[in-house]
Formats: C-alpha cells, sequence, structure tokens
C-alpha cells in the first residue's frame, strides 16, 4: 500500500505522547511524569494506572511543579513535567528559567494543549507566546511535533537527552505526513514535499495546513514545498537557507505569535545570511486573539490551505525576482 | 567537633566572608553573618557531604535557597576543601565563577538559586526521589524570612506534607530583617510556627547562633515520622559585628574601610574570648 502525506487521519499528538511516555516508563522505573491536575487533559489516565508509583501529582501549583521537577531530575530520574502550555510557560517562567535551563537540569517540559487548542476558552489559555519566551532562555531545546510519528520520536528523543527540552502538544487529531522509515533527528527538519516556487517552513499543527495549500497550488502549476521545522531550537538553518536558494519565496507558519517565533528566527537566519528572498510571517499578529475552535482561529489568521495558498500565491506575485 | 571549636569557626567564616566582600565591593553582608551558624553546625556536625562523596548519591544535600547569603556559603565550602580559598579572591570579578548567588559550576553546590522561593521546590523534588529510592540521604534548605512572602514556598510546603517527606528539613533564618526594614512591617509572617504547623510540618525554633543547640534540634530530625521538619533558626542580621547587627541597611552593604578594620579588630577580640 502506497502511503500519501497527509491523507491518513492520525491519533491526537497529546495520545501518542502519553502512549509513548508509558512505553518508556514500563521500561524503566527511573521515568517519571510530574503532573499538576493534568492527568486528564494529559491523556495520562492510562498510564496513572498502569505505573502510579510514575506519577507525581503535585496539585495545581505550576511553579511548585517544575521545581520538584527540576530536583527530581538532579537525582537522575527521567522527568516529564506535564503541565498546560499556557500555564507551564507563564506561570513556571521563573522556574524554567533557573530551576531547569540555569541549573542544567534535564527536565522535559511538555506543554500540553498548547498554542490555541483550548482556542474557546480565551486568552488565559492559549500559549502564542510559548516559544518566544523559551528561545529568549539560554539552554533549552524546543520542539513542536507537526504528527504523530514525530511526536513518538520527540519524546523518545527527549527521554535521551541530558539536557532541558520543551515540548509542545495539541489535543486535536493530526494526519500522518511521514513516510514508513522516515529518520528523526532533534535539529533537523524534515521535508514533507518537495517544492520550488514557493516554500512553506512550518511547525507543529500547521504543517498538515501548509501541505493541504500545497496540493491546491500545484493544480494551478505553482510548486510548493512543505517543511516540518518541528525544531524550533536548534534551528536547523541549512533547510531555510536552502529554502532561499531553491525557491522564490518563503512563508513560515507557527500556530504562535508572529513575535518571536518561527517566522522571526527564519528571518533573522535569512538576513544575516544576506539572503534576500520574499517573505511573509503567517501567525497571530499582535491584537487580542479571536476565540473559538483551533480551526476557526487558524482560519481567521490564513492557517488554512485556502489561506496559506492565497498568501503564496500574492507573495509570488508581489514583484518579480 | 566541640562547641568551642564550632564557636572558633563560626567567627573565622565571619571574618573571612567580610574580607572577600570587602575585597569584592559586594556581597549580602548581613544575610550572610546571620546564617553562618547554621551553615557551620549543617557541614560540620550534621550533613554526610564532602569533596571525597560529592558524586554519591547517597550524600546528604544542602541546598541554599537564600541564594543571595552565598557569601557565607562559599567559606564553608573552602574550609571543607570543596575548592582552594584562595579562588575566593575573584568574587564578582569579571567572568568568575564565585559569582553572587550559589551555582553548580562550584563544587559543592547542588543547585542554582538567587531568584527568591525556589530552593524548597528543588529540595521536595530531592526528598521525593529519596524516598522512591528507599535512598537513606537527607535534605536540608535553608531559607530567608522575607522570602517566606514569595507564595511557591507555600505550594511546596503542601507537597513536602502530602508525601510524607520526613527526609526534608527547612530551616529558616529567622533573623527578621529584609531590604526593606522589619519582615513584620513589610509583609507580616507571624505567626510562623502555627503556619509551618497547619501546612503539615513538624516545627521547632531554636536560637540560630547557640551552635550546640542547633546541633540538639538538627540531629535530632526528623521531630515527627512521616512529617518534614521545620527550623525556626532566630538570628541576628549582622551577627557578631556590633554595628551591623539588628540594621537592614547591612543587608547588602559594603564595609568602608575604617568600617571593616573595625569589623575585623570587633570579631578578633571574639576570637580571643572564645579561645582561639
Amino acid at each position: 500500500m502506497s502511503f500519501e502525506p497527509g491523507t491518513e487521519l492520525g491519533k491526537a499528538n497529546l495520545d501518542v505522547f502519553a502512549e509513548t511516555l508509558l512505553e518508556l516508563a514500563q521500561d524503566n522505573p527511573d521515568v517519571l511524569a510530574v503532573t499538576s491536575d493534568s492527568r486528564g487533559s494529559g491523556k495520562l489516565v492510562p498510564y496513572a494506572a498502569a505505573v502510579p508509583d510514575q506519577l507525581v501529582e503535585i496539585g495545581i501549583a505550576e511553579q511548585n511543579l517544575v521545581g520538584v521537577a527540576a530536583g527530581l531530575a538532579s537525582t537522575g530520574k527521567i522527568v516529564f513535567a506535564v503541565s498546560p502550555a499556557s500555564f507551564l510557560t507563564a506561570r513556571a517562567l521563573e522556574q524554567i528559567k533557573n530551576d531547569v535551563c540555569y541549573s542544567d537540569q534535564p527536565v522535559k517540559l511538555v506543554g500540553i494543549s498548547a498554542g490555541v487548542s483550548y482556542g474557546a476558552l480565551g486568552s488565559t489559555h492559549h500559549s502564542i507566546h510559548d516559544l518566544a519566551a523559551l528561545r529568549a532562555i539560554h539552554n533549552c531545546t524546543i520542539i513542536v511535533p507537526a504528527d504523530n510519528f514525530e511526536t513518538a520520536e520527540a519524546v523518545k528523543a527527549a527521554a535521551r537527552m541530558f539536557h532541558p527540552v520543551f515540548l509542545r502538544f495539541g489535543k486535536r487529531p493530526m494526519t500522518h505526513l511521514h513516510r514508513p522509515g522516515t529518520a528523526f533527528q532533534v535539529g533537523k527538519s524534515l521535508l514533507v514535499r518537495e517544492g520550488s516556487d514557493v516554500a512553506f517552513i512550518a511547525t507543529g499543527e500547521t504543517v498538515i495546513h501548509a501541505l493541504l495549500a500545497a496540493t491546491d497550488l500545484e493544480r494551478e502549476g505553482i510548486s510548493a514545498r512543505v517543511v516540518s521545522m518541528h525544531t524550533i531550537r536548534p534551528l536547523d538553518t541549512d533547510a531555510i537557507l536552502a529554502a532561499a536558494d531553491e525557491c522564490r519565496a518563503i512563508v513560515t507558519v507557527e500556530e504562535h505569535s508572529c513575535a518571536g517565533g518561527l517566522g522571526e528566527a527564519c528571518a533573522a537566519v535569512l538576513m544575516q545570511a544576506n539572503r534576500h528572498v520574499r517573505f511573509r510571517i503567517v501567525g497571530f499578529p499582535d491584537e487580542d486573539t479571536v476565540t473559538g475552535s483551533q480551526l476557526e482561529i487558524f482560519t481567521h489568521y490564513g492557517i488554512s490551505a485556502q489561506g496559506l495558498a492565497g498568501t503564496a500565491r500574492k507573495l509570488l506575485a508581489s514583484t518579480d525576482q | 567537633m566541640t562547641a568551642v571549636v564550632l564557636r572558633i569557626k563560626s567567627i573565622q567564616y565571619r571574618l573571612r566572608l567580610l574580607e572577600y566582600i570587602k575585597k569584592a565591593g559586594a556581597g549580602h553582608t548581613g544575610g550572610s553573618l546571620s546564617c553562618v551558624d547554621i551553615l557551620n553546625v549543617l557541614y560540620n556536625r550534621v550533613l554526610n557531604v564532602s569533596p571525597e562523596n560529592f558524586a554519591d548519591s547517597r550524600r546528604d544535600r544542602y541546598i541554599q535557597s537564600k541564594g543571595h547569603s552565598v557569601e557565607a556559603l562559599y567559606v564553608v565550602l573552602a574550609d571543607k576543601g570543596f575548592f582552594p580559598e584562595s579562588d575566593l579572591e575573584t568574587l564578582c570579578r569579571f567572568r568568575s565563577p564565585y559569582v553572587g548567588h550559589p551555582t553548580r559550576k562550584i563544587r559543592g553546590i547542588e543547585q542554582n538559586t538567587g531568584a527568591l522561593g525556589h530552593g524548597l521546590a528543588f529540595s521536595v523534588g530531592v526528598a521525593l526521589a529519596g524516598k522512591k529510592d528507599n535512598a537513606d540521604y537527607r535534605v536540608y534548605t535553608l531559607l530567608g524570612d522575607g522570602e517566606l512572602a514569595e507564595g511557591s514556598n507555600w505550594e511546596s510546603m503542601l507537597t513536602a506534607a502530602h508525601y510524607h517527606l520526613d527526609n526534608l528539613t527547612a530551616i529558616v533564618d529567622r533573623n527578621q530583617l529584609q531590604i526593606s526594614g522589619h519582615t513584620e512591617s513589610v509583609c507580616r509572617l507571624e505567626c510562623l510556627t502555627e503556619k509551618f504547623q497547619a501546612f503539615g510540618w513538624s516545627v521547632r525554633s531554636v536560637d540560630g547562633h547557640d551552635v550546640t543547640a542547633l546541633a540538639d534540634v538538627l540531629g535530632s530530625i526528623p521531630f515527627e515520622v512521616g512529617k518534614p521538619s521545620m527550623v525556626i533558626a532566630r538570628t541576628i542580621k549582622g551577627k557578631d559585628v556590633s554595628f551591623m547587627e539588628h540594621d537592614a541597611k547591612w543587608h547588602h552593604g559594603v564595609p568602608s574601610d575604617e568600617q571593616y578594620e573595625r569589623a575585623r579588630r570587633e570579631l578578633e577580640t571574639l576570637l580571643m574570648e572564645a579561645g582561639a
């Protein structure tokens, strides 16, 4: 059976995270999940039932969650600190900065229901600042998986890392993007689709929308590349520069504020390498973010097949190069 | 180590930390002076930790949550042989690892601290790991009293009691002064004993400059099986330097040449009186 990226619906990345973590925990009693009354939203109820001694419940206290996780990690435990991304990376940002990153304690910070997964619940529950905040803090690998494969690989890779890492998962089922046998490497983006007119450099749950846009553009004779930039730090600069050298335009796509996220990181790479390419950042603008389902919010801000195809079309038509 | 020897060591530690603060032109003088006896008793009578066993997972842990009093910790760690004391000549100099708050770059230091309200949560994590592993190491952390206004401490106190962490001891350096003045006028803390008890801790209060009493209290932990232990150490900010005692301006005051000489003479007199 041939596999076509973007056609088969899988599970929510959060489910895959929880399943992968349970496998790791069953293999290694030092694996711990630390939660802030978040085992349900983290899909960790089966984990808690299967390995109850490997779940540490902290209660609704994110600062304490991260500090305790750092202490556990300092003793050699393999610690996944699991909490809604909005609270984990804002409420506990100082603990992430000092207790984990500055102190180099190898905690695996897991931001669940990230981005606008909790879209209808309002900005208190949105995490569209987390990539910017963590990019400005030294010593934190940042991984935003796009599909189930990237999620499982990222969780396994995180378990092996000796330094802090942040993982970010949403709760909507994701479409499979990668062919069997694809190799996953932290810091190395994955090419989802080849193309030479425009490159979508997308991350996390937006990648599927870039792929669908690329499929639409193909019908018009526009060749669109789709790169899954699952690691925000360290950033795969080679893939960004290759996109600039081999395509006529770049559109970055992220479930994050346009300030300080993937797009601005790519822009900095391109400018400082003297690459002048037509370029757009698609994310959330500096305004009171609209509310609704994740998909409604995505569509509103142009993170959809139609919206992204339109952005690419306009960008390609904007000037001749 | 006898009480007399411990008392002499405390005065020597005070002399040294003042010397390095003076040389650096920076440091947290008052709080370092107030917690010296606590650190002295911990490192010389209580903790099973040394340069030789620092990589051993079974070692006792000390985490200094009131990180700004790092000068006291530095002189004690140097005395214990974790690093040459001459290293402290570089305190707070450009690119010196001996910065103004604890970091793991320095052998003997478990965790980077300095932002307040962080050490207790970390200590809870270490103690919880000890329980999970059936390890018999003990975990001690030193909190400032002003630091107790950080809400994160109270989150961590809940967790420590919830998990019955009787391998964990928190010591409050209760010198009653913080940078803006008296703790009770900045943000009222009392009745601390009742508050800690209500959070599920077993609490004892002790004269934080009486090395014999400190050794007795810290040697009788846990106070109650199944409960974390809290020691309220009643101390004097600026202890043993007459003009620094009970004065918040010495929180991070650096003595002038004249003040330094006066402090040194006072401490040397105390040293003689102690029998050195």
